[in-house]
């Protein structure tokens, strides 16, 4: 699924400003832990959290992930931004709970690609 | 420095600074990205480094990382100046963390980043001094091909 659709449909509000959605989404990890995040999701997840701190785009960095949906409203910070537009990381802000954005993305079809 | 070194460099790390915390590991993910490694070293290495980053910006006043490379390994020296761990068995053991509310507030503090960095690495060794100071050497070896299962799951047939 490209996440231009998933945010569309979801009617994410795009918080970061170069960063390109014709990308495809793998699958998707849910958690606000960031080891559990390191040690579990995959290139190309989308990350759904309630951080908005600058390691939040560090991490996804690292793990070359598609994007991060951040929930119930919060918006990332300056500095969280600055990282992210740097390095090409799409993060979006939605009023919608963790919860309901992972519920969608399962309901619209969305599941984890296995690596190898 | 190690024979038949190809790249060497150090990156300093403050203590304490969480909104520069993960640069020096960043830009040791974008040098092993420039040698060409195959991605999942790469990112073996970024996720062993920035863990180890992060517990000098999280535990210690101040340190480094270095940054080896030869031709078969990569090796990332992690060393601080801080309060030391007193038991390093404990502080590997999944879920052990002292990290304070603050810390866990962040979504760090979870105790999994030094079993994290074992996970991620060929070869790991740690140690540290009361009072003085923690040393995490880290090495991947680069030289046994890019496919290799990031999760204990059997290998699905291709
Ligand atoms: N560089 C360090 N200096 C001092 N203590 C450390 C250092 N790295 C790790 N520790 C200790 O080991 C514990 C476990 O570390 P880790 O597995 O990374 O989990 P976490 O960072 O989530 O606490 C830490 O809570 C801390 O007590
Ligand atoms: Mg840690």
């Amino acid at each position: 699924m490209r996440l231009s659709q998933i945010a569309d449909a979801l009617e994410l509000e795009m918080c970061t400003t170069n960063c390109s959605l014709d990308c495809e989404v793998t699958g998707c990890y849910v958690s606000d832990i960031l080891s559990d995040v390191m040690a579990n999701s995959k290139e190309g997840y989308l990350w759904i959290t309630i951080h908005i701190h600058p390691n939040i785009a560090a991490v996804s960095e690292f793990l070359a992930l598609g994007g991060v949906i951040v929930v119930n409203g919060r918006r990332p910070q300056p500095e969280t931004l600055e990282k992210a537009n740097e390095h090409k990381i799409p993060i979006f802000t939605t009023k919608l709970s963790a919860y309901e954005v992972a519920g969608r993305l399962y309901g619209s079809g969305l599941r984890c690609q296995k690596e190898c | 420095m190690i024979a038949e070194t190809v790249f060497n460099q150090g990156f300093e790390v403050e203590g304490g600074d969480f909104v520069r915390g993960g640069e020096a590991s960043c830009r040791i993910l974008e040098i092993l990205k420039e040698l060409a490694f195959p991605p999942s070293i790469v990112r073996r290495a970024g996720i062993a480094a920035y863990e180890a980053e992060m517990n000098i910006v999280m535990y210690a006043d101040d340190g480094g990382l270095e940054l080896t490379v030869t031709p078969d390994r990569i090796v990332i020296v992690v060393a601080d100046r801080g309060q030391g761990i007193p038991d390093i068995e404990l502080a590997m053991r999944d879920g052990y963390s002292t990290a304070t509310d603050e810390i866990r507030e962040m979504g760090f503090g979870a105790g999994m980043g030094l079993p994290n960095i074992k996970k991620n690495s060929d070869e790991m060794k740690i140690s540290s001094t009361l009072g003085e100071g923690t040393r995490v050497e880290i090495v991947i070896k680069a030289n046994h091909g890019e496919v290799r299962c990031e999760d204990s799951r059997p290998c699905a047939e291709s």
